[in-house]
């Protein structure tokens, strides 16, 4: 017999009762609430008057609707201009205290984004089954946990029942042999990986990451890769446990102590797939072919090496794939064959759930230290993904350089990720941002988001348009 | 949860593929703490011209006529038709609770994304995936035939033409017996608090450290 998955040893640990349909129930040790998707999950739980399960395994936070300019921010709640973004917050803040759960409120320096919270408290451990009504939730499987984002009835069944009625995905895992060269980063490896299986490669999948180049990331790396799994269609990412994941767990506010660090260690050191396990689907990638990447198009799959251009609809046979081609083209208010790097940028976004980590920070720092953002640009702006990532970057200066480069430095929250907060792009802007999504209209309405790493768009923010990163490495 | 039998409607065809959760329900109508009212705003930036916000007054906003749901033969549609990998993208149950609030029962596509799919089961909206061929085809006779009208009858687990030849679909059979039943998921899971409990006081010897 064929030895277990690591997907496989995370599901079986976890099964609470095998349906014959092939459905089951699984338990979920970490549940992470904000609150765009849990009111109707908590207001459901009123009306049928249930209780939460286990209060002790819930985490919430408000983050989507958080203004993060320091004025705002700088009067609470009360900041928040939009009255509908400030009675989602209210109303999170209302139900965690009425449930008893525990909530970082804006104003605690523990508030941020959901995923970028949960790891750094180590309220995200190996083995955890770890979910959220929110689709980023891949990013736990950094960990070596199941984690994946879940709808609102099923916040409000998680709350119940502690429990969620799944049945288990298919497996895939995707190799990257080799190292990452310089100035290639995590967030450019996950999208050459989702330029190459496309949005839906991954979907009815749990896939694992590994190989050298995923062996020889940081967390903050892992955590780009898992984030952006959802963007390639699959639920869930993972990453197998190792000396890294370890050392980075050690210390944290929610992780074991004592006796149980041990004993979880030792468990820990089991969250690997076996050398004989046997995947669904196999996909092997290089990473020395990797090149920073850029996004040209509507969707993540819609990506380039920096070096490149945008497609020619001309040359594609496919009728279906021609007609996106165009629309994406026409959306992005590009020409074909267009080279990415004469596209001119109107603003630049450093932050989100993929890229608001202390490590992106710092990428982020190094590249912009001592020069001047470009005069023609209308915003630069770095949102810090929580209110420690945002104390510890000060500790080190980080500000400082971003200020004085021309940088705007804000409050942790999602911010121009998805704009429903007060940081928005216009209609036709061309945005360098490192967050996740390039839809039409997620940045704004009309707004057109280039996907890249942090550390091109801090260059593309100095250079006023998509610059090779690496040619300013020494 | 609504049930769902057998229901005859309808159909309007969104003929592209990769529709996301934001294009389906833009990100600023999430912040209502409530379940209804999302319908008037389905496929917001494809359905009018200009930039929607909540709580708005929609029947003045300028409408994009070409978009297929602005269309007077597709008035009162009750069946989506779609293409590859609908509903990717964010998490957001919006998006089901949209289709449902504007009137849709189900949507047929070759693919869905999975959460999507997932989330329609729970908001008694029918996801059904049938062949590319047959997607095609019904794209094809719906645009050549106004008033065009599908069954979809969950219970023989068939897409019925007007012509009388049947498409056959997959249904999970738990998913399928909920959806016939209006069953709530939640009270059947909580059918199983011993089995849950129990699972707890076991995994609790095992890793103590998740039970502090």
């Amino acid at each position: 017999m064929a030895g277990k998955t690591l997907y496989d040893k995370l599901w079986d640990a976890h099964l609470v009762r095998q349906n014959d349909d092939g459905s089951a129930l699984i338990y979920i040790d970490r549940h992470l609430l904000h609150e765009v998707t849990s009111p109707q999950a908590f207001e459901g739980l009123r009306i049928a008057d249930r209780q939460p399960w286990r209060l002790a395994n819930n985490l919430a936070t408000p983050d989507h609707n958080v203004p993060t300019t320091v004025k705002e921010r700088a009067l609470g709640i009360e900041g928040i201009a939009d009255p509908v973004s400030k009675t989602q917050v209210q109303t999170l803040d209302a139900n965690c205290e009425e449930f008893g759960i525990l909530e970082f409120k804006m104003g605690d320096e523990r508030q941020g984004i959901v995923h970028v919270v949960g790891p750094e408290q180590g309220a995200t451990l190996p083995g955890m089954t770890v979910v959220c009504g929110d689709s980023h939730t891949s990013t736990h499987g950094a960990f070596g946990a199941l984690a994946h984002g879940i709808g609102t009835s099923e916040v409000e069944h998680v709350l119940a029942t502690q429990c969620l009625v799944a049945k288990k995905m298919k497996s895939m895992l995707i190799r990257i042999d080799g190292t990452l060269s310089a100035g290639v980063t995590a967030k450019d490896l996950v999208l050459y990986v989702i330029g190459q299986i496309g949005t839906a490669g991954g979907t009815g999948y749990a896939v694992e990451f590994a190989g050298e180049a995923i062996r020889g990331l940081s967390m903050e790396g892992r955590m780009t890769i898992c984030n952006m799994a959802i963007e390639a269609g699959a639920r869930a990412g993972m990453v197998a446990v190792d000396e890294t994941t370890i050392n980075y767990v050690k210390g944290r506010p929610f992780a074991p102590t004592a006796e149980q660090w041990d004993a979880a260690v030792a468990e820990w050191r089991t969250l690997h797939s076996d050398a004989d396990a046997e995947f669904d689907r196999v996909v092997v990638l290089n990473a020395a072919d990797i090149e920073p990447q850029v996004t040209w198009g509507t969707s993540p799959e819609m990506v380039v090496d920096v070096n490149g251009k945008a497609p020619n609809p001309a040359q594609e046979q496919d009728g279906i794939k021609r007609m996106a081609i165009e629309r994406a083209l026409r959306y992005m208010g590009l020409e074909a064959d267009q080279r990415i790097q004469d596209i001119t940028l109107d603003r630049v976004f450093i932050g989100s759930c993929t890229n608001s980590r202390i490590e992106d920070l710092r990428e982020a720092a190094a590249v912009v230290k001592g020069k001047k953002v470009a005069a023609s640009l209308k915003q630069a702006m770095v949102v810090p993904g929580s209110g420690l990532v945002k104390a510890q970057a000060e500790a080190e200066g980080l500000d400082k350089i971003f200020v004085e480069a021309g940088l705007e430095w804000r409050e942790p929250g999602c911010s121009m990720c998805l704009a429903m907060n007060a940081d928005k792009l216009g209609a036709g802007e061309h945005c360098a941002s490192t967050s996740n999504r390039n839809f039409e209209g997620r940045q704004g309405f009309g707004g057109r988001t280039h996907l890249v790493s942090p550390a091109m768009a801090a260059a593309a923010a100095i250079a006023g348009h998509f610059v090779d990163v690496r040619e300013w490495m020494n | 949860m609504k049930a769902f039998t057998i229901h005859s409607g309808i159909v309007a065809p969104l003929d592209r593929a990769n529709v996301d959760t934001d294009m389906i329900i833009p990100k600023q109508f999430l912040k209502s703490i409530k379940r209804t009212g999302f319908g008037k705003n389905l496929f917001d930036e494809l359905r009018y011209l200009d930039e929607g916000q909540p709580d708005q007054d929609c029947s003045t906003r300028p409408l994009n006529k070409e978009f297929v749901l602005n269309q007077p033969r597709y008035a009162g549609a009750s069946v989506l038709l779609a293409r590859e990998n609908f509903g990717c993208g964010s998490s957001r149950e919006h998006a089901p609770w949209a289709l449902d609030d504007y009137g849709f029962r189900a949507v047929l596509a070759p693919s869905f994304a999975d959460i999507f799919f997932n989330n329609c089961f729970k908001n008694g909206l029918l996801p059904i995936v049938l062949a590319a061929d047959d997607i095609d085809e019904l794209f094809r006779a719906v645009e050549s035939t106004p008033g065009y009208q599908l069954t979809v009858d969950l219970e023989k687990k068939v897409v019925r033409k007007p012509d009388g030849v049947e498409l056959a679909f997959d249904v999970d059979q738990f998913r399928r017996h909920c959806l016939l039943n209006g069953l709530d998921e939640i009270g059947l899971s909580l059918q199983h608090a011993e089995a849950i409990t129990s699972y707890e006081e076991k995994r609790k010897q095992q890793a103590p450290w998740l039970f502090v």
